[in-house]
């Protein structure tokens, strides 16, 4: 293949990757910035996620289409509703203490991880595509989901921004996250907003995961992945900042589908973790990330 | 994990000679207070065999797992039935290794230490033998592996591993080879998975298609925890007349479906490992693009025109009716190309079982296990090889069987070919017979 169609073919497989990767990490973002938490169990709100639209999915496997637009909702709405109890549950009786958080989602992780193993099994289950049409290019074929999956989160992350910047939620949120002790002397119900992001964030990964499922089939050990990634997005782009994560999902998403398709992924994966180094060494607080204060 | 789901049926178990003496002793007290006289009085007659199944009943051999478990089940209650192994009937201990070789060894130990079975059995993936056999070595604890890696017969391991109930990868491609090279072309690129099993496609296909007077024209690895596989495709080069694929793992339905959206209509000759779509309706969407390619089978899917007496019946004692699928869920997909090797395995240990006269776990009846398994040089087509008969080489602990090509047609698995067993022969350079036991 020349060059040209190479270049084509890593860019649209880096944008896809680019556009699950953005809303992942932004959930994990998200919740660390609002509520200072290192989120472990990210990974497997992504995977509950998708597991929890092979299910829907299954409900209504007669129309593809339905079930999958019934994943979309029903899925991470079932997945906040969770995230949601495990943060009234845990995280707020450990006073969101740095470390004892990070101990509890480990341990969310896993129980969250066996639990699926036990009631959904250890296969991978494929969900059907709402549609499905082959782009074809002259050099090589496409699905056409897979843009639809770029376009769809391009539009949520439209909306997430709109949120955070415009509206009072986003206000009350970024309010929350610049100082919590005055957000309360303003009347700011800080133990609820903390809640509902660590609900939203949980929300985003499945929303990233109902998209991607009828690419890469639910399995119950696909969390860690897009773990690991959104962790190197959210260190490379700044924590807590919304443009840092995009940016920096951009720059990993693309890189990794240029250098996967030019080389070999695992090369992709040795530049991204060596960006992480580079980072944390030249600028610890992220590219885009604010200072400690 | 651990339990017990087989039961001897038939025949005269432990607790029906516990039941009946505690009847007659007049208490169960007593029972409890001598259990030593009992298990001794009854030791060479209906004390079980015990086998113990190391399972991927998780991680990534979860599907292969599932069946391996189903046959097993169902080749054990044909055994008991039957009268058992020297008359004793055989029990299934089950461990879950995970599909992880750490854990692989650690359930070996298990076996040996905590559950004392006679012989560990049934794993599958490559890199898991290769991490669980040296310590069935370490521990003396017969080894019946039913995976398809060339680690057993190249000699790698050691004289308590066996392979007799399923081919090696490196006689599979050297008796397809030719067929291949002479029906769909000679210019070949192969797409396998980066480990062991994967290795073994790779330099002995590429060595056979040589031989052929073909050519590889790409080796394409892939690391087997991948998920998406587009990426890898653009290596695939213009000239490519075969495109050969053997993958494993949750993602191969990915994999064949991305190789559809790819090439489209204007594919190359494909030939394929069902290990791709082990476990995988064909009648998934955007399959159909493997219409008109090939396979390799173990043994066929589906049931064919010319279907044995013998494949019937193991397909109704397994439980997979004509299209492969389990006899009660049309949707869950067997991986009948490899889990015959169980069926045959376990009938292989029983064989050598009884020719050794195998009676308890001394080292004298082992040693006789293993070297009355050695003696065995050929097992004859039946209900207990329903999938076609096979020499074993004693020397290399290798069986050596039948391949079949199949093409998919309107959705169907047809065979087109079947190998002779001389077709996978290859000079056997490993000898375990000189290794102590």
């Amino acid at each position: 293949m020349d060059l040209g169609p190479f270049l084509l073919l890593a860019t649209l497989e880096g944008l896809l990757q680019a556009a699950v990767l953005t809303l992942t990490a932004l959930g994990l973002s998200l919740v660390f910035g609002v509520m200072r938490i290192v989120n472990v169990a990210h990974g497997e709100f992504y995977m509950l996620g998708a597991v929890i639209a092979w299910w829907t999915a299954s409900l209504l496997s007669s129309n593809p289409a339905a079930g999958f637009f019934l994943a979309l909702v029903i899925s991470p709405l079932l997945v906040g509703a969770i995230a949601y109890a495990c943060e009234r549950l845990i995280l707020k009786r450990l006073e969101y203490d740095p470390e004892a958080t990070i101990v509890a989602t480990i341990g969310m992780l896993y129980v969250i991880q066996q639990t699926v193993l036990i009631a959904y099994g250890p296969d991978a289950r494929p969900v059907e595509a709402p549609f499905y049409f082959r782009v074809q290019f002259p050099w090589f074929g496409y699905s056409g989901y897979n843009l639809f999956v770029i376009a769809a989160a391009i539009a949520l992350l439209g909306i997430c921004w709109y949120i955070l910047t415009k509206t009072r939620l986003g206000l009350i949120m970024r309010a929350t996250q610049f100082d919590r002790e005055t957000a309360q002397a303003f009347g700011i119900p800080v133990g609820k907003v903390y809640g509902y992001v660590f609900a939203a964030g949980a929300m985003l990964a499945a929303i990233a995961a109902v998209l991607i499922v009828p690419i890469r089939q639910a399995h119950y050990l696909m969390g860690l992945d897009p773990l690991l990634l959104s962790f190197i997005v959210v260190i490379i782009g700044g924590l807590g900042s919304l443009r840092g994560t995009v940016i920096a999902a951009l720059i990993i998403g693309l890189s990794d589908g240029v250098i996967s398709v030019f080389f070999s992924p695992t090369l992709a994966k040795m530049i991204s973790t060596l960006l992480v180094a580079l980072v944390l060494v030249f600028k610890p607080e992220g590219l885009f990330g604010a200072r400690a204060r | 994990m651990s339990n017990s789901i087989i039961k001897p049926q038939k025949g005269i178990s432990r607790r029906s000679v516990l039941q009946a003496m505690g009847a007659t002793a007049g208490a169960g007290l007593a029972l409890q207070a001598m259990p030593g006289f009992v298990r001794y009085s009854q030791a060479g007659t209906s004390e079980p065999v015990k086998i113990g199944l190391q399972l991927h009943r998780t991680g990534i051999g979860a599907s292969y797992g599932r069946w391996y478990e189903r046959v097993t089940a169902a080749a054990v209650k044909v055994i008991n039935d039957g009268g058992g192994i020297n008359g004793r009937p055989v029990e299934v201990i089950i461990e879950d290794d995970g599909t992880d070789p750490k854990r692989g060894a650690e359930v070996v130990e298990k076996f040996a230490t905590q559950h004392k079975v006679d012989v560990a059995y049934g794993t599958l993936f490559s890199h898991v033998v290769i991490g669980s056999a040296p310590r069935a070595g370490e521990l003396k604890m017969p080894y019946v592996v039913v995976s398809e890696g060339h680690h057993v017969a190249s000699g790698k391991l050691n004289r308590y591993v066996f392979q007799p109930g399923i081919t090696d990868v490196r006689s599979q491609v050297i008796a397809m080879a030719p067929w291949i090279s002479k029906n769909l072309g000679k210019k070949v690129t192969m797409i396998f998975p980066d480990f062991a099993f994967g290795h073994d496609h790779r330099d002995y296909f590429s060595e056979a298609i040589k031989a052929q007077g073909g050519e590889v024209a790409g080796l394409i690895a892939i690391p087997p925890t991948e998920s998406s596989f587009t990426r890898y495709l653009p290596q695939i080069s213009s000239s490519t007349e075969v495109l050969y694929h053997v993958m494993v793992g949750p993602a191969v339905l990915t994999f064949v479906k991305e190789l559809g959206q790819f090439f489209g209509s204007t594919r190359p000759q494909i030939f394929g490992f069902i290990d791709s779509l082990e476990a995988v309706d064909l009648a998934t969407p955007q399959l159909e693009f493997l219409e008109g390619t090939y396979f390799w089978e173990g043994n066929p899917r589906y049931a064919q025109k010319d279907q044995t007496e013998y494949d019937k019946f193991y397909r109704e004692m397994v439980g997979v009716d004509a299209n492969g699928a389990s006899a009660s869920d049309p949707k869950d997909i067997s991986t009948y190309s490899h889990m015959f090797g169980c069926w045959e395995s376990l009938f292989a240990i029983k064989q050598a079982m009884e020719a050794s006269g195998y009676e308890g776990q001394t080292p004298k009846d082992k040693q006789g296990f293993i070297e009355a398994m050695e003696a065995i040089q050929k097992f004859d087509e039946g209900r207990e090889h329903p999938q076609g008969d096979k020499i074993f080489n004693g020397k290399n602990h290798q069986c050596y069987g039948h391949q079949n090509i199949s093409k998919v047609t309107g959705g169907r698995l047809e065979l087109v070919h079947r190998t002779a067993i001389e077709d996978g022969l290859y000079e056997v350079s490993a000898d375990y017979t000189k290794m102590s036991l």
